[in-house]
């Protein structure tokens, strides 16, 4: 299934875009993600090791199942305040 | 309260609306934004968020805290877009019935945002160069 993953900061500007789609099998899960995500764009390498991925706006651990339907985001360590 | 604005933050009306017969304490913190860091001159700061998530997890903050002490009114307001030397990017403002328990939550709201919260600064140092802040992340 083809997933759009949501880019912030860091991680957007080494992939160039906002918003990466990315295939992963049907209930894959966070981790599965994250390889497709390595294959798709090998300029996040850097920062693969500390992204953080998020699934309908909460942190998400790689054995989370991911649904079509679901909002997927990843991100960098946060520096707000 | 919460919200995530492009304009400066108000922290006088923050603070009033915190405040209530019930409280004895108000406890406000105000994140500014600071010239040197390490050595390193900043001219300014570029804030964004992942808006969705950055108000779910200021909403589950306000929650949790409330779990841990008797918070009375409790507020938050962050600033993005770009901000130039000693402007206001966050406030906090917590009203509990005594001091202690003021100082104690308002403590760790403003630590716990640092960590949670999808709210991402970005470097303007003086030599032109600009560097986001990914704590933890060895710089690019």
């Amino acid at each position: 299934m083809k997933i759009a993953v949501k880019l912030f900061a860091r991680a957007r500007d080494l992939a160039g875009t906002e918003s990466m789609t990315v295939d992963i099998p049907a209930e894959g899960t966070v981790a599965s993600l994250r390889g497709a995500m390595r294959e798709v764009c090998p300029a996040l390498a850097p920062l693969t090791p500390h992204l953080f991925v998020a699934i309908n706006a909460q942190y998400a651990g790689d054995t989370v199942t991911i649904r079509p339907s679901d909002e997927v985001a990843c991100f960098p360590p946060v520096s707000g305040g | 309260m919460i919200r995530l604005t492009n304009d400066p933050i108000d922290y006088a009306a923050l603070t009033e609306s915190v405040r209530s017969n019930q409280s004895g304490a108000v406890v406000l913190f105000l994140g500014t934004v600071r010239e040197m860091t390490g050595g390193r001159q900043t001219v300014a700061l570029d804030y964004e968020c992942y808006p969705a998530m950055a108000e779910a997890k200021m909403q589950e903050l306000l929650d949790e805290m409330r779990t841990r002490w008797p918070v009375d009114k409790a507020a938050i307001e962050h600033r993005l877009g770009h901000l130039e030397l000693g402007d206001i990017s966050v406030a906090a403002a917590v009203s509990c019935p005594h001091r202690v328990q003021a100082f104690e939550a308002g403590r760790w709201l403003i630590d716990e945002l640092k960590v949670r919260v999808p709210i991402w600064k970005k470097e303007n140092w003086s030599d032109g160069t600009t560097e986001w802040v990914h704590p933890g992340v060895p710089p690019a």
